[in-house]
């Protein structure tokens, strides 16, 4: 296998079975399929992708109990990707777990292709819920967890969600209402990066300094006090990630209410030039950064394709 | 005489009672749209969300990936307005069989209506891919509608009438979609409507027989699908079309008939409704009367147009 991971092979995993080390080296590579994709697309979302491909990672190669091979198995467990915008990352994971070949992320954003810019449920093997408009996502956790709740399913639902996204009122509509429902089988990750495109001018200083979006904002508290089960972690820790994922199972079905991560993760992770830097919310690597990116997390010069 | 929203509780009551894919949706309006019919007699089948309608769209959709087929029910406003965006890429972008029950919708919604009352959700719905747009006369009609919509695959819109109207249809009524419907024959103009504006054309329409003048009546209760051949087939060589809603002129219905007949080279069509501006709370009578959709105002703007100068010249129409 070559480590820019072009050769349409999927790594598959399935529940359980990969454990930290694993997990981490296969973030190396979508952290470089979303990067090159990117570059080769010559437009979309970076930074966002990139703090939560831990996060995307250890949900598809460990936790969710899904098969690839049925993506609309009606007893799959459930990823809403209400961030919709970092859909290249989503993309690069489901392609590295097996639901379509890696070769088609070439076609990302473009005309005709099954991968849009914004998650299409209707087009993409994998994708469970149509995103793109900020702050939708986890309604529609909400009732397909209160669908599989009535009819006695025991899957679980995820729905990640952004900091900068969490500033739409809707969030906090479901966040508000989900406790009323004893939903035990859904979590939020809260992907708290604390950057956004463009964000919030702190007064005194320099101006490319931005403050948090949710900086001002004591989540785990407000998250308490609304009636969630609150878990907070390192978003770029497996170790932290997959004690986070055994807790949420110990309450799946037992808790009553449902469970919110608040995966502090950093914008742009993995990658020098990127990582916590807001001017990469999108960007286009030169081919120059592609080189330095590939370098950082593989140790070597890419193979003369990307050029 | 019986409510369209009383007729709605019953229907949803039934249609939840035959199948379990049935679920009523409800932001703290129950008692209102009578979806509290299905929250006292199947409250398994009745879920409240409390007045946060955008998250109601988002949990409807959500349910309907497991096979549901939820009934939303609020004012149509809130739907059509407030969760516009819900709609859009929840609802219309994926097809998602969620019924939009919009009650209250149009002009007559009780006191303090004002900010309630919804003008442009025909327009915003017609507007949606995928849609279906459907805005019944009377009780009987929609009734009638129900169980089509029940069984429909896509998104509904389904115009809810606070109060009761005149029928004009009667209990062998038969909904087929897209089909336009003649209920009288005349010469002189053409008078087109949906929704409860019909059974006030139909009287005016009786207003204006009594000073000779002859009006068909053509009622357009799903405004899509629409049959836009039957649509111009009924409208005939009449050398005067009106349209009539509780609606802004623009957009809805009088939006959709001189959309389809500009492509026919046909007659002049006169749009009448809501004329880009805002109405006010008031009684009912009030506002019919001030906003020209009164039968005695829809047949005084009608003689004004062909011709009978002490008739209507101000109407909100366009």
């Amino acid at each position: 296998m070559t480590t820019t991971q072009q050769s349409g092979t999927s790594l598959g995993g399935g529940r359980g079975d990969l454990e930290p080390m694993a997990l981490e080296k296969i973030a190396r590579q979508v952290r470089w399929l979303i990067v090159s994709t990117v570059a080769a697309s010559k437009a979309g979302h970076i930074g966002g992708p990139l703090s939560a491909t831990d996060m995307l990672v250890a949900l598809y190669f460990h936790e969710l109990d899904i098969d690839p091979a049925q993506p609309r198995d009606p007893e799959r467990d459930r990823f809403i990707l209400s961030k919709g915008h970092c859909a290249i990352g989503l993309y690069s994971t489901l392609a590295l777990r097996g639901y379509f070949p890696v070769a088609e992320l070439a076609t990302f954003d473009h005309g005709d292709s099954r991968l849009q810019g914004h998650p299409d449920m209707k087009l993409t093997p994998g994708v469970d819920v149509s995103t793109g408009s900020l702050g939708q996502g986890l309604s529609a956790g909400l009732g397909i967890a209160i669908g599989a709740k009535k009819q006695d399913k025991d899957f679980h639902t995820w729905v990640m969600l952004g900091d900068g996204e969490s500033e739409e009122g809707q969030v906090w509509e479901a966040v508000l209402s989900a406790p009323r429902f004893g939903v035990d089988n859904l979590t939020a990750i809260f992907d708290v990066n604390g950057l956004q495109q463009y964000g919030w001018p702190a007064q005194e200083r320099d101006r490319f300094d931005r403050s948090e979006p949710l900086g001002h904002v004591d989540l785990e508290s407000v998250l308490t006090g609304f009636g969630w089960n609150v878990l907070t972690i390192n978003g770029n820790d497996y170790d932290q990630i997959l004690a986070a994922f055994e807790q949420v199972r110990a309450w799946h079905g037992t808790a009553g209410k449902p469970t919110a991560i608040v995966s502090r993760t950093a914008k742009g992770r993995g990658i020098s030039f990127t990582e916590g830097h807001f001017t990469w919310h999108n960007g286009v690597a030169t081919p120059e950064q592609l080189e330095q990116a590939h370098r950082e997390l593989f140790g070597t010069d890419p193979e003369g394709a990307q050029r | 005489m019986k409510a369209q929203r009383k007729v709605w509780g019953e229907t949803v009551l039934s249609l939840a009672g035959s199948d379990d894919r049935v679920l009523v949706l409800d932001a703290d309006l129950a008692t209102s749209t009578q979806a509290v019919q299905v929250a006292n007699e199947l409250p398994g089948s009745f879920l409240e969300l409390g007045i946060a309608e955008a998250n109601m769209v988002g949990v409807a959709f959500g349910l309907t990936t497991l096979g549901y087929r939820p009934w939303l029910s609020t004012f149509g406003v809130f739907l059509t307005s407030r969760s516009l965006d819900q709609i859009r890429m929840m609802v219309s972008q994926t097809n998602a069989p969620v019924r939009l029950s919009g009650a209250y919708a149009g002009l007559l919604n009780g006191s303090s209506g004002k900010t309630h009352q919804d003008l442009e959700d025909l327009a915003t719905m017609r507007a949606m891919p995928n849609m279906t747009v459907l805005a019944p006369a009377d009780e009987y009609e929609i009734a009638a509608m129900m169980p089509w919509i029940a069984d429909h695959d896509g998104p509904v819109y389904l115009r809810v009438a606070r109060d009761a109207v005149e029928p004009v249809f009667d209990a062998d009524y038969r909904f087929v979609p897209g089909r336009v419907y003649e209920l009288r024959p005349g010469g002189d103009v053409t008078l087109v409507s949906t929704g409860v504006q019909t059974s006030r054309v139909v009287q005016a329409a009786g207003l204006l027989a009594e000073n000779g003048i002859e009006a068909t009546v053509v009622h357009v209760p799903s405004l899509k699908p629409i049959d836009e051949d039957g649509l111009v087939a009924a409208i005939g060589r009449s050398p005067l079309v009106i349209t009539v809603e509780e609606h802004s002129v623009y957009g809805g219905l009088g939006g959709l008939v001189a959309e389809i007949m500009a492509g026919q080279g046909g007659p002049r069509v006169i749009r009448h409704g809501l004329a880009d501006r805002w109405s006010e709370s008031a009684p009912n009578d009030f506002l019919l009367d001030k906003y020209g959709l009164s039968p005695r105002r829809v047949a005084d703007r009608v003689g004004y147009l062909l011709g009978d100068r002490h008739g209507v010249p101000e109407a909100a129409s366009a």
